[in-house]
């Protein structure tokens, strides 16, 4: 295996339930030591791309690599190359958190001797150490979130599959979680899934979004935000005349225009939103001419950094437009050459 | 095979930190010792031909029809209902040594259950010092009889409990398959229609099944080999089935 080999190869992947497509043709590849995030809103396909992932369901069609083995005929060697939380993160109830960890250990096949040093580890790094010999069942949705992470990381495998690893975590165990995903990169190939996007954002290279059991969009959360939403927006509070604001900054850029206006406050002031077509930035220009002119009165001038939830939001509305229309040719899908990017 | 003592050790761990065992073994102590006193209260009124133990294994289909399904149930449907059976089956184990693991312990249970019942025999012995009453003959074949066919019953139960994630429907139809295998063979070779010349063959296979048959040869120290390999060969079907069972489930689920 060389190291070209990415750490997972899927193409092509379908997923049918009894008639519903959950995963409809999917293809993208993770490299090795990347992290890549995977979002979509509900019933998006993610979990069952992740449990195809795995190997514990199989595929209707298509065919996923990871390391270099086909999940479909040889899936044992697959099940040793990956730690994988599921949706929900089941655990059961009536064992100890430290019991716990040995017996899925045995079970990842790990000698008796290095699991207790890596066990103490684990239990160091995610702040398990209190709770080491309480009964699961009896622990807070926090703990147990952890311990699941605890032990996926547990056989140190190649490949670490999260679904949804940082749900119903308070922000303090969020930061704990996400320094732990953050200490595994280069090492490991992480996937996540998750909503709660500024999470995504910050701990991961690369983002894969998807809608309909289709990728709608992939490649690193900027230069996503610069493609899906293009343009620079501004927000201006200002005492004018839209007519006189919109022959001002045309002049400056004549791809500026006016999105929208608010009706004037007390003082007379309204906020305008204006974007451009393109991204370069125009704030200095724009903060020189009406704060000169004598017809305006300005009070703030700021620029719009979008968020990856407007790229979200923009990439899956825009393929519900694609549903919507019916005329889904997907071999025409001008996305479908970035995914196998 | 590694997987299958790791997920034993588990399994059996589990059972013993596990109150409700304890409570069903008490349970189930209690139960065989009300029969086990009215069969001696029997005894006392009434000269018998046969040793108390011969009539005590008679009436081992009770205990069995009730006890291990609920000593089954739990196994496979549990794990299913609490997703863990996901997280189990994404480690290098497969479908096979999960069922066997779960099979193991709960067979070692309703040996170790029915080793409790010993503790009868020795009372009895104890006080009464009749060789008459403790015919050593019977008891160890009537103990036999309950270790092999138990292989059976418990994979009977494992199977059910394969089929529905949940543990009352698993529960219920490990109950009826039992019945069925137990006294379902009794009822029908006692039906006069099967003694018609058509049936014969039926008539062959189902002295062949018949469960009581093969307890009344046990008690007399007959140890059929035949006996032996319808229990070993069921069990391995009932067993396979049960992986299949489990698989077909994840296929189409």
């Amino acid at each position: 295996m060389s190291d070209s080999t990415p750490a997972i190869a899927v193409s092509h992947l379908v997923k049918n339930y009894a008639g519903v497509t959950a995963v409809s043709n999917i293809s993208f590849s993770v490299a090795k030591g990347e992290i890549l995030g995977f979002l979509g809103p509900n019933g998006a396909g993610k979990s069952t791309t992740m449990r195809i992932l795995t190997g514990f369901l199989p595929a209707t069609s298509g065919s996923v690599e990871i390391c270099g083995h086909s999940v479909a005929t040889d899936t044992a060697a697959v099940k040793r190359i990956i730690g994988y939380m599921p949706e929900n993160n089941p655990l059961p109830e009536d064992m100890r958190v430290s019991e716990y960890l040995y017996y899925r250990g045995r079970l990842k096949e790990m000698g008796r001797r290095q699991l207790g040093p890596r066990i103490d580890e684990l239990l160091e790094l995610c702040d398990l150490k209190r709770v080491r010999h309480r009964i699961i069942g009896k622990l807070s949705k926090g703990f147990r979130q952890r311990i699941g992470i605890a032990e996926a990381i547990l056989a140190e495998p190649p490949v670490i599959i999260m679904d949804e690893p940082t749900i119903g975590l308070d922000p303090h165990q969020i930061l704990i979680v996400r320094d732990l995903i953050a200490r595994l990169r280069g090492r490991m190939t992480v996937i996540i899934s998750s909503h709660i996007l500024p999470e995504i954002e910050m701990t991961c290279d690369r983002v894969l979004i998807i809608n309909q059991g289709r990728v709608v969009a992939s490649g690193e959360p900027a230069a996503l935000k610069r493609e899906l939403l293009g343009r620079a927006r501004y927000a201006v509070e200002i005492m004018a005349e839209s007519a006189d604001l919109a022959g001002v900054i045309s002049a400056i850029e004549p791809s500026l225009e006016i999105t929208s206006e608010t009706t004037p406050d007390a003082e007379g002031f309204r906020t305008f939103e204006l974007s451009a077509e393109h991204d370069s930035d125009f704030s200095e220009a724009l903060m020189g001419a009406l704060a000169t002119d004598d017809r305006f009165r300005l009070r703030a001038l700021s620029r719009d950094n979008p968020t990856l939830e407007d790229v979200f939001l923009a990439a899956t509305k825009r393929s519900w437009d694609v549903v919507d229309r019916a005329a889904n040719d997907r071999k025409n899908d001008p996305l479908k050459s970035k995914i196998s990017k | 095979m590694r997987h299958f003592f790791t997920i034993l050790g588990h399994e059996v761990r589990m059972l013993l930190v596990s109150p409700s065992t304890y409570i069903a073994a008490v349970a189930f102590l209690a139960f065989m010792g009300f029969i086990f006193a009215g069969i001696l209260s029997e005894y006392s009124t009434t000269p018998q031909e046969s040793s108390p133990a011969v009539a005590f294994f008679e009436l081992f289909w009770v205990p069995v029809i009730f006890m291990v399904p609920l000593l089954t149930m739990k196994s496979i449907s549990e794990e299913r209902r609490l997703g863990t059976l996901e997280t189990l089956l994404t480690t290098p184990v497969s479908t096979g040594e999960v069922v066997l693991g779960k099979y193991g312990a709960a067979y070692l249970l309703y040996l170790s259950l029915w080793a409790g019942t010993g503790g009868l025999f020795f009372i009895l012995h104890r006080f009464t010092q009749d060789s008459f009453l403790l015919d050593l003959g019977p008891l160890l074949g009537g103990y036999l009889f309950i270790a092999v066919s138990g292989l059976l019953f418990v994979a009977v139960g494992i199977f059910a409990s394969s089929l529905s994630r949940n543990q009352a429907v698993a529960g219920i139809l490990g109950v009826v398959l039992l019945f069925g295998l137990i006294i379902g063979t009794q009822l029908l070779s006692g039906v006069a229609t099967i003694n018609l010349e058509v049936f014969a063959p039926v008539k062959a296979g189902l002295e062949y099944t018949r469960v009581f048959q093969h307890l009344e040869d046990f008690s007399r120290g007959i140890v059929d080999t035949r006996q032996l390999l319808f229990y070993v060969s069921a069990t391995c079907l009932t067993l396979v089935c049960s992986v299949l069972g489990l698989e077909v489930k994840l296929i189409h689920s």
